[in-house]
């Protein structure tokens, strides 16, 4: 179920910025172009004709007086800071989707306003008192929805979201100004589903999900939830880690926004490589700063995608600017922090239909994810496995291999104590099944573990095999008491590193990990 | 590493390496750091945890296990891999016609085909000459380093044979090239 959410939406943000900024009065038309097209313009300017996408020539000759400024997001996300705060003081847990479009679940205002509408005129007619702004607020189930309704200025009934949407354009699913935020577009899709005849959401949300999936791709599913009213991404998010937190002090600290932004890129780029780590990725970014002064700043940024470091970057530069470039801190900042807010398995990111510039990576991912499911296809679901580290003793117990495509889960906490845990190095060879081993003293006998953790002679011989190998050296034993409380399983077990002298045609060298159970002793690694 | 010919793995190649798994494990780790994948085919005993030590991304790495013993699965087996996967290491015994074939496919689709034993028509076959552990005694001690030399050779470029000292692993399970002389082994 989509979580109720309102969203307040600034039109045509990009030149409400630059036109602010130049101190431009609202009626003369004005665009913000990027590689000489028109990315966003202004009411006046639309009436004359002019669009986003028009070349910047065009438009200048359909509107002579067009006021043109340059595309410039920091400029945008920095005069969006008031708004936003704006926002904030009516309806808290605000997250910035991108400047000049906010998003709050919208059950606390809601409830205090008494009822949607209501919360919408307040909130409109705040933020315009406040940041001398106009707004428009629409209220829906799920972001998506949400920011549709605002484009209306509408509130869409609880539930109503699928027949809401329905008639509209599938068109829709393509924002130009989500593609400027850095989100892959989908006017591909778009273009697709037009040319197949699925001209409304409703016709596309109509096709099954398994026919999307298999058809247009992983990115095109994303698409099809959206037009049928759900979450963008399903609801199995991951709990984040609290370790996950990235800091970054100042001393001295930084009162330009420049500074601040250079020395914050080496800490998203930490960020992302600290989640990258753990197979994870960045949907919602909360961008904390400290002031000398002790003031707390903080904002959450939400994103469509999971972020790239650049994307992270990005936000960091621009919340900061919003900063400092504002009224807000007293001070310089003197702390940075990243929380990664939410969290998704970086494996279950959308795996591309197409590909862009900068996103290798994910493309070598998708290859090897169809090379492995053909061979799963081959040798069977189990035939292809992904190791997952965990806790545990022994080299072996330390690993867990799960099928290609199931969650990567470890079977035993890492965090936790081990003890009799050995150090690294780890063996490069851990045969599937120990295999039987001996361990012998000058006379020939068998070398036992004491009660007390000793070996009970000098080892002299290792006989693996046929092979037998005189010891050179030895280490351990390693003691180790599994499931002592559990008399059924409990056994005790001892770890013995041997380093053997190697025959013709080996190394001179070869160090085995013995391990010692109910009386025999088996090899468990060979570190070759 | 500056242990082969062109300083890396070169993608289309063909690498054998001989009588070591760290030294294998080592090759993958650089590569699958930057954002390659890996798979390993039909080495059951492949150690993880010291490929991880030795700075594999594990995350991106498959393992199959056991890709059975009919050859002509284990061929199709590695070529759907080389497909898709940066770099295959293949562990099962293969005819040296299958191995041209692979190779031949590895070389197509830029992909890097390691493989844990010698192998028809590769271009750089890696040997472990020497290796000298230190760390343990009579009972005492752990196993920290072990300090080995690799042996180089191959054809074309890689004609000249040649050969480096690294510390596989060096203390803590990564590798690094060894620098000094070997010191006096201790206690062995």
């Amino acid at each position: 179920m989509a979580v109720r959410t309102l969203v307040l939406w600034c039109r045509d943000w990009p030149v409400v910025a630059a036109s602010a900024a130049a101190e431009l009065p609202p009626h003369v038309p004005a665009a913000v172009v990027a590689s000489g097209e028109v990315v966003a313009c202004s009411a006046t300017a639309r009436a004359a004709g002019v669009r986003a996408g028009t070349r910047t020539r065009s438009a200048q000759a359909c509107c002579p007086e067009l006021a043109v400024f340059d595309d410039d997001p920091e400029r945008d996300a920095r005069l969006f800071e008031p708004v936003a705060a704006a926002v904030e003081e009516l309806a808290p847990g605000i997250e910035v989707v991108r400047p000049g479009l906010v998003a709050v679940p919208a059950r606390g205002p809601v409830g205090y306003f008494g009822g949607a509408a209501a919360a919408a005129e307040e909130l409109v007619d705040h933020v315009a008192a406040r940041a001398g702004v106009e707004a428009q607020v629409g209220v829906a189930d799920g972001l998506f929805t949400a920011t549709l309704a605002a484009h209306r200025g509408l509130v869409v009934e609880p539930g109503g979201s699928a027949a809401w949407l329905a008639p509209l354009d599938v068109r829709e699913l393509d924002q130009p100004a989500e593609r400027r935020a850095g989100v892959r577009g989908r006017t591909e899709l778009v273009d697709l589903l037009r040319r197949l005849g699925l001209r409304s959401l409703g016709d596309f949300a109509a096709v099954p999900e398994r026919d999307v999936a298999t058809r247009f791709g992983a990115a095109a599913v994303v698409a099809h939830r959206l037009a049928g009213g759900l979450e963008q991404r399903p609801p199995v998010r991951r709990e984040v880690p609290a370790d996950l937190v990235v800091t970054r002090e100042f001393d001295p600290p930084v009162e330009r926004v420049d500074a601040a932004a250079f020395a914050s890129r080496g800490a998203a780029e930490r960020l992302h490589a600290v989640l990258a780590e753990r197979g994870l990725a960045c949907t919602r970014l909360g961008v904390h700063a400290r002031t000398a002064n002790g003031e707390e700043l903080h904002r959450v940024w939400r994103c469509a995608e999971p972020l790239t470091p650049r994307g992270i970057a990005d936000r960091v530069r621009w919340q900061l600017d919003g900063w400092l470039g504002g009224a807000t801190p007293t001070a310089g900042i003197d702390r940075v922090r990243l929380v990664p807010e939410e969290v998704v398995g970086s494996d279950a990111l959308q795996l591309p239909l197409w590909t862009g510039a900068g996103q290798d990576s994910r493309e070598a991912a998708e290859r090897a994810a169809r090379a492995l499911v053909h061979v799963q296809g081959l040798l069977g679901p189990r035939g292809v496995v992904t190791p997952v580290l965990g806790g545990g003793r022994g080299p072996a117990e330390r690993v867990r291999l799960v099928p290609w495509g199931d969650e990567r889960a470890p079977a035993a906490d890492p965090g936790q104590p081990w003890p009799g845990q050995l150090p690294a190095p780890s063996p490069a060879t851990v045969p599937p099944a120990p295999e039987p081993a001996a361990v012998l003293d000058a006379t020939g006998a068998d070398v036992g573990v004491t009660g007390r953790h000793d070996l009970t002679a000098v080892p002299v011989a290792l006989v693996v095999g046929a092979r037998r190998r005189d010891v050179l050296a030895w280490a351990g034993p390693w003691p180790v008491d599994e499931r002592w409380w559990d008399p059924e399983h409990a056994h005790r077990a001892a770890r013995v590193q041997v380093l053997a002298a190697g025959g013709p045609g080996e190394l001179e060298q070869i160090a085995y990990l013995l391990v010692r159970r109910g009386g025999r002793w088996a090899v468990e690694g060979v570190y070759d | 590493m500056d242990l082969l010919p062109w300083g890396g793995l070169r993608r289309g190649s063909t690498v054998s390496v001989r009588g070591s798994t760290s030294l294998l494990l080592a090759l993958l780790a650089s590569a699958t750091a930057e954002g390659c994948w890996a798979a390993v085919v039909g080495m059951p005993q492949i150690g993880v945890l010291a490929a991880a030590e030795l700075g594999v991304a594990v995350h991106r790495l498959a393992l199959v296990p056991r890709p059975g013993t009919d050859p002509a699965t284990v061929e199709r087996t590695v070529a759907a891999l080389l497909d898709g996967v940066d770099l295959v290491v293949v562990g099962s015994p293969v005819a040296p016609n299958t191995a041209r074939r692979l190779t031949a496919r590895a070389r197509q689709r830029r992909a890097v085909l390691l493989s844990s034993a010698s192998w028809p028509g590769s271009d750089v076959e890696l040997r472990l000459e020497r290796g000298t552990w230190s760390g343990v005694g009579e009972g005492a001690g752990v196993l920290r380093e072990r300090r080995v030399s690799v042996h180089a050779s191959g054809r074309g470029a890689a004609a000249r044979v040649r050969g480096a000292d690294l510390l596989l692993p060096a203390p803590g399970g990564s590798v690094r090239i060894a620098h000094h002389a070997p010191a006096a082994v201790e206690a062995v």
